[in-house]
């Protein structure tokens, strides 16, 4: 693995971590319950929708995802008094959503070797390389016309294919906004899993995109025979 | 657009440190010479604006109504605490 930056300040380093989370996990002067919990059912039913969506994300399974949030939503209570910021309480809440998931996976389903190494092997995949042309850009944007017209189910489909490892990076960076030192402390691997895991990611899924893109006929002329491993 | 040879060399090293900056993940000095590249770099700036976009729909997919049934059943959790 490859320094994330010649020169990076210590930030990487495992304490580091700690460091970031100690003043959330502080304790905290104690609170009545009921200003607790009206605080917290605010908290929840804000979040309810984010918390479902990316449960959705994580599980593929409605009925899954909704035990997932009323798992998270008996630990978050639980370890409310632990939570010293109340400002800190979206970000926790996540953390907690998504170590209940990794921690019920019932076997951890490892991306395997070759599937990285192919990818690896054929370099990474960028959609704004394939469809940019530098000098049309009087013309038009055929790679924000692309984006365009992409619907939700097609990059939800492109998602959901991505080996489990990958998709949940990709759910703690992009769409809960953890650090990479809060996604490698969550998922437990090191700070160089992360970055590769996120890269071969986004490559896999641009690939999808790509290839549904071609088949259903959205790319444009210049594009539409064109095969992703000429 | 001209591009000098140490522009180049500018544009490889923030494409390849692209998705980091815009993971929030590189910060100082370096932070602010992204910045001050992207804008006078219409390349980078185009691609900088498509990464953001792209992600932008991926970060929408993790919000989605709540079931009723959710709903109903976290609002009778939350009555037991
Ligand atoms: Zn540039």
């Amino acid at each position: 693995m490859t320094a994330p930056w010649p020169g990076t300040p210590g930030r990487w380093e495992a304490g580091a971590i700690h460091a970031r989370f100690a003043p959330c996990l502080a304790q905290r002067p104690a609170m009545t319950l009921s200003s607790d919990r009206a605080f917290f059912s605010a908290e929840i039913e804000r979040l309810a929708g984010r918390l479902y969506g990316t449960a959705l994300r994580l599980t593929h399974n409605p009925a899954d995802a909704e035990d997932l949030v009323a798992e998270t939503v008996t630990k978050a209570w639980a370890a409310l008094p632990k939570l010293a910021d109340r400002n800190c309480f979206e970000k926790w809440a996540f953390r907690i959503l998504a170590n209940t998931y990794i921690s019920n996976r019932r076997r951890p389903c490892e991306v395997t070797a070759a599937t990285a190494a192919e990818e690896d092997a054929q370099g990474q995949f960028s959609l704004f390389d394939r469809l940019h042309q530098p000098f049309l850009l009087w013309w038009g944007n055929p790679e924000q016309e692309l984006l365009n017209k992409l619907l939700r189910e097609d990059i939800e489909r492109a998602l959901a294919a991505l080996p489990d490892d990958y998709r949940t990076v990709v759910v703690l960076v992009e769409m809960q906004g953890q650090s990479y030192a809060e996604a490698a402390e969550i998922l437990s691997v090191p700070l160089g899993t992360v970055r590769s895991r996120l890269s071969r990611a986004r490559s896999l899924l641009q690939r999808a995109l790509w290839e549904h893109a071609r088949a259903a006929g959205l790319l444009p002329h210049a594009h539409r025979r064109e095969h992703v491993r000429d | 657009m001209s591009v000098t040879d140490q522009d180049k060399i500018r544009c490889e090293e923030v494409i390849a440190h692209l998705l980091q900056y815009l993971d929030g993940e590189i910060d100082g000095e370096k932070r602010a010479e992204i910045d001050r590249h992207l804008e006078h770099c219409r390349g980078c700036y185009s691609r900088a604006e498509f990464e953001r976009l792209l992600r932008r729909k991926v970060a929408a997919l993790g919000d989605e109504p709540a079931p009723p049934a959710l709903q109903r059943r976290l609002k009778a959790l939350m009555e037991e605490f």
